[in-house]
């Protein structure tokens, strides 16, 4: 699937995503407040802080589910995020022409020219589809046209992924009728290519696509620990078993980045170690930068290369596991002013 | 939990997953002979009793033929609501699109005589077009908005046909809509009015490749990308899906299979009027799906069908029954209740109201329900029982 | 959640939103004088109709609102229970036997009382009883379902007045006098005066019973946050029931308007009418009792003006197309809040 944003991967990007100066409210609530970040390429950090302290937020402004009231976010090196740049004309841009096109219609069937008015109100209908197509079919165009008229919006979801952003959830967010095997499928979606036409024709590229995907749809459940259980409905999963789907769905799309939304919660402490040594495995084997929010220290400490701390909304510290863990404002963020 | 080994006596079960095994496997294939059933064993049914006692065998496939329509219709609208989720109330508006396209491109009243089969993918795309227009700017919008708006849409479609006399000369209809024509193939010409075997045949043979085509994309990555926005669209965009694209494309797909349906359906009767786009077609198609299991396309068409020939040749039979017993008028509140002018034709939006509320709260998943389907509706007890009981466990 | 808008008008004394209704009076000027242009010396009629039928979409458009604000869920049979509310009226003037104008003033308070009475408790009684058979059942299933079930309980309604009472238009009486109040300058028909200041007085009601008693609070509460009405002690199921009643009771206030204001009804109107209704709801913000009103006004007008320039037959595709043209450009409506819709 085209992406609208980024064009080639840049060359050995030192970092991979750059967020400067995001903050956002809801209404009169601050949530997020002018938080600078950076990950470094290859590197695991995770995001901390007492709840409430603006973590998912900030999380979902990164995945595209939500827009930063200011700042920007840039994944390697292109600006995929910030706050929409006059977003309400959009629908201007699309229906100003074909709007133009109707009063000349109006004008000629007034003037008696019902031949040449017909015409015109076909040519903005053709204007109308046009457009439709283009933002459909070459969405990297529309968004040119777009920032060309002065309209920024930020990139969406599923754009991000196709950039090479995969997440997991906090509250398990897995298509609960469908089975292991198709979850991971669904991960794939963006990487596979054979279109409508293919599927209905059953055309080889189709069948070879589908066979492949499913091949590397159960490797990726073999590399998480879902060994054989391809058919079993996500609904009915041990909760472990859930989190670890979960993360093969995210790695099906085969992201740059990683974001892992409290992937150990709720799990014992046997668990909590397994997915703690699939983290470390994900960015030593495959690569992959990883941004992980987390509760439990011993997954932090253990695996972090970086920590940053948020408390209120505010980054109140950064640095190596042991730097933060000896910061005198990260332990009054978590226990209170009373605590030394 | 081990699996069985060793022969074991055949149940029911076992056959069915044994059906459907094969049927997985060979989709198109049983698509097709299904179809060639379906053109022998219908119309020798119908000389059956009771079914002879309802009408004569050429009456019995003219409804088929129609039906056949209707389960072109539900399918399409199968995809839209039953697939993708999006309530779509007016797809009327699509199947009077295709017959009106129809109607411009092949009939005395504008003089063009396009040929049959090039007309009804022309009928298709146009009313696909229509529901790319209509779809983009407001599939974003959540579920409810869209029903209305899709109302809306199928509300307006009959209003501009029949307002603007000039170009289709509103409530009058245009006549002379030339039939389906197989230009000589099989010595056959034009269908005419004579025999609706024909007719029979062809709407079969439309209804088969629709139906390989949309099982095909049912089981295919858009399939998937359905299925996955209706569970949960948030995920789903969270992991690469363009859920505009992929409501717009089921959206699309509705309206070119209603389209379809139109063109044909217009050549069939030889007339369109704005009258036969109303809303009760939207609602009845709709009811058609739901009563036959949304999601599933050969339960949607098996409700479609039989809900069809209910209203055609059940209720009008059972009115005259009814009639025929001669049952003296008597009051109910206010209102009189006289069984000898009683025509159950106009019960039948009532009882499928009824119908409807019903189902929704008894038994959702429809009559026919996809496994999906009964899956997502029902208690994850059934599910553990169906698991401890199929011979599918893998030791782990 | 716009309800919030509900909340945050009205404390003790009203505090008038000076901005928004200096817009609107801008707007009625301007409505007054496209008016003008297009009917001479009926403009002042034609204003007053626009009004009228404006205050008449306006009782229908509070409950769907309403209950779109509380449970998120399109009644589609609300237009129905409009409907349904005509034809009480109906059966009620001919069996009371009365075929015209009243002129004992006494008498026909009295009559247009307890028909109203009659037609807003009955309709409100079928509301609730909607509610808690059809709707409540599937609160926590996909949204589908209650979507369907509204509509199959539409069909029901209009069905049953189909074969019960009757298929086609039905004239009812009108016990007002068509006489003509002048005013000062103004001139207005007694049934246009009783239809306005009766959906005022509703309207206000409205709006004082929910901000002022206590129902009326759990009701917004409950629209803004259902979980922490219920730890507050709020009985979500009571108070969802109330707001159905309510709801339907104006919509068969709305109903009685509808014979005695145009003098016939049929099984259909529910529908069409209904899809007006909810178009002004949307275009002034669902959810938002203010904005339905507005909203319905603005339907009104719509619809006098495109009659007066000769476009009558094409208001269903104007008010559509309204309709339509609101949700891509504006999905919270006029008074509505800046709610990000996508996903």
């Amino acid at each position: 699937m085209s992406t609208a944003f980024a064009s080639a991967e840049p060359a050995a990007a030192a970092t991979i995503l750059e967020a400067s100066h995001i903050t956002k409210s809801f209404g009169g609530l601050v949530a997020v407040h002018d938080v600078d970040f950076t990950i470094p390429a290859g590197g695991i950090v995770s995001l901390i802080g007492p709840n409430g302290a603006g973590k998912t937020t900030f999380f979902n402004i990164v995945a595209g589910l939500t827009e930063p009231t200011e700042g920007t976010i840039a994944l390697g090196g292109v600006r995929i995020v910030a706050r929409a740049a006059r977003s309400w004309a959009e629908p201007f841009f699309w229906f100003a022409p074909p709007v133009v096109v109707w009063i000349i219609a109006g004008a000629l069937f007034v003037a008696g020219q019902e031949i040449a008015a017909t015409v015109a109100l076909l040519v903005s209908i053709a204007l109308l589809i046009t457009t439709l197509l283009i933002a459909v079919i070459r969405p990297r165009w529309y968004v040119d046209l777009l920032t060309r008229a002065g309209i920024f919006r930020s990139a969406r979801p599923h754009e991000i992924v196709a950039l090479g952003v995969g997440r997991t959830f906090q509250n398990i967010r897995l298509f609960a009728n469908m089975t292991t095997l198709e979850n991971v499928l669904v991960g794939m979606h963006a990487r596979m290519h054979a279109t409508l036409v293919d599927a209905a024709l059953r055309r080889r590229r189709h069948r070879t696509e589908e066979e492949e995907s499913r091949e590397e749809a159960r490797k990726w459940l073999r590399y998480v620990g879902l060994r054989g259980r391809d058919d079993i409905v996500a609904r009915n999963l041990p909760y472990g078993d859930q989190r670890r789907l979960e993360v093969a769905r995210a790695l099906a799309s085969k992201p740059r980045l990683l974001l892992l939304d409290e992937p150990t919660a709720g799990m014992n402490p046997v668990e909590t170690g397994q997915l703690t040594a699939l983290i470390g495995r994900i960015r030593k084997e495959l690569g992959i930068t990883i941004l992980l929010i987390e509760h439990d220290m011993r997954v932090v400490m253990g695996v972090s290369d970086r920590v940053t701390v948020l408390d209120h909304g505010d980054k109140i510290a950064e640095g190596t596991p042991e730097e933060v863990r000896a910061n005198p404002k990260v332990v009054e963020a978590y226990l209170g002013t009373a605590a030394t | 939990m081990t699996a069985a080994t060793g022969s074991k006596p055949l149940r029911p079960r076992d056959v069915v997953i044994q059906v459907r095994d094969i049927f997985d496997r060979h989709q198109s294939l049983t698509i097709v002979i299904g179809a060639i059933a379906v053109i022998f064993i219908l119309p020798f049914v119908a000389t059956l009793p009771p079914f002879n006692g309802f009408g004569k065998q050429n009456d019995w496939i003219n409804t088929f033929a129609d039906a056949g329509v209707f389960v072109l219709l539900a399918s399409g609208l199968n995809v839209v609501v039953g697939l993708a989720g999006l309530l779509d109330l007016g797809y009327a508006a699509f199947f009077a699109i295709g017959a009106y396209t129809y109607a411009y491109g092949a009939s005395s009243f504008t003089g063009l005589h396009i040929p049959f089969w090039i007309m009804l993918f022309v009928g298709a795309g146009v009313a696909a077009t229509f529901g790319l227009l209509l779809g983009a700017p407001t599939l974003r919008l959540r579920g409810d908005y869209l029903a209305i708006v899709t109302l809306g849409f199928g509300e307006i479609v009959p209003v501009v046909i029949l307002n603007s006399d000039q170009l289709t000369r509103g409530t009058n209809g245009i006549t002379g809509i030339n039939q389906p024509d197989l230009y000589g193939i099989l010595g056959i010409n034009s269908f005419g009015f004579q025999s609706p075997f024909l007719y029979f045949v062809t709407v079969v043979a439309i209804v088969t490749v629709a139906f390989i085509l949309l099982y095909r994309l049912q089981d295919s990555r858009i399939g998937r990308a359905w299925v996955a926005v209706r569970e949960d669209e948030l995920a789903a965009a969270s992991m690469g899906i363009n859920t505009v694209t992929t409501k717009l494309l089921a959206f699309s797909i509705g309206a070119t299979t209603s389209g379809l349906g139109g063109a044909f359906y217009a050549s069939k009767l030889g007339i369109v009027s704005p009258d036969q786009f109303d809303f009760t077609v939207s609602f009845t198609v709709l009811a058609m799906v739901v009563l036959g299991g949304m999601g599933n396309t050969w339960g949607v068409a098996a409700g479609a069908f039989i809900i069809f020939e209910i209203q055609h040749q059940g209720l009008k039979t059972l009115g005259d029954f009814v009639q025929s017993l001669h049952i003296p008028t008597f009051a109910l509140g206010p209102l009189t209740v006289d069984l000898s002018t009683f025509n159950f034709l106009n019960y039948q939006y009532l009882l499928y109201g009824l119908a409807l509320v019903l189902m929704m709260l008894i038994r959702p998943e429809g009559l026919f329900p996809s496994r999906r389907r009964r899956r997502e509706l029902h208690a994850e007890g059934d599910e553990v029982a169906e698991l401890l009981s199929a011979e599918t466990l893998e030791p782990t | 959640m716009s309800v919030l808008s509900m909340a945050s008008t009205r404390r003790s004394l009203p505090n008038i939103p000076w901005r928004t209704v200096g817009g609107m009076a801008i707007a009625l000027v301007v409505a007054y004088l496209v008016i003008l242009n297009a009917s001479g010396p009926q403009a002042q009629e034609q204003f007053i109709n626009a009004l009228t039928t404006g205050a008449l979409y306006a009782l229908i458009a509070l409950g769907y609102t309403m209950v779109y604000g509380i449970i998120e869920l399109i009644n589609f049979a609300h237009g129905e229970i409009f409907m349904c509310g005509s034809f009480v009226a109906y059966l009620l003037i001919t069996t009371f036997g009365f075929s015209g104008a009243i002129t004992d003033l006494p008498l026909l308070a009295g009559v247009l009382f307890v028909v109203f009475l009659v037609s807003m408790l009955s309709m409100g009684v079928v509301g609730v009883i909607i509610e808690r058979f059809a709707y409540r059942p599937l609160r926590n299933a996909p949204r589908l379902a209650p979507l369907i079930t509204a509509i199959g309980v539409s069909f029901i309604l209009q069905n049953i007045v189909f074969v019960g009472i009757s298929n086609s238009v039905v004239s009812v009486p009108k016990l007002i006098p068509f006489t003509i109040l002048n005013l000062g300058p103004v001139s207005i028909r007694e049934i246009n005066l009783v239809v306005i200041v009766l959906a005022i007085v509703l309207m206000v009601g409205l709006q004082l019973f929910t901000t002022r008693t206590r129902l009326g609070t759990a009701m917004r509460s409950t629209a803004l946050d259902r979980e922490a009405a219920q730890l507050m002690g709020v009985d979500i199921n009571r108070t969802i029931a109330i707001t159905f009643f309510i709801g339907a009771a104006l919509a068969g206030a709305a109903g009685v308007v509808q014979t005695q204001y145009l003098g016939v009804t049929h099984f259909r109107i529910g529908f069409q009418d209904g899809l007006f209704a909810f178009t002004a709801a949307v275009l002034g913000g669902i959810g938002n009792t203010t904005g339905a009103a507005v909203g319905a006004f603005v339907i009104g007008f719509l619809q006098v003006i495109s009659s007066a320039y000769g476009y009558g037959r094409w208001n269903e595709a104007i008010i559509f197309a309204t309709l339509v043209l609101v949700l891509i450009f504006r999905p919270t409506g006029i008074l509505g809040q800046q709610l990000a819709e996508r996903a």
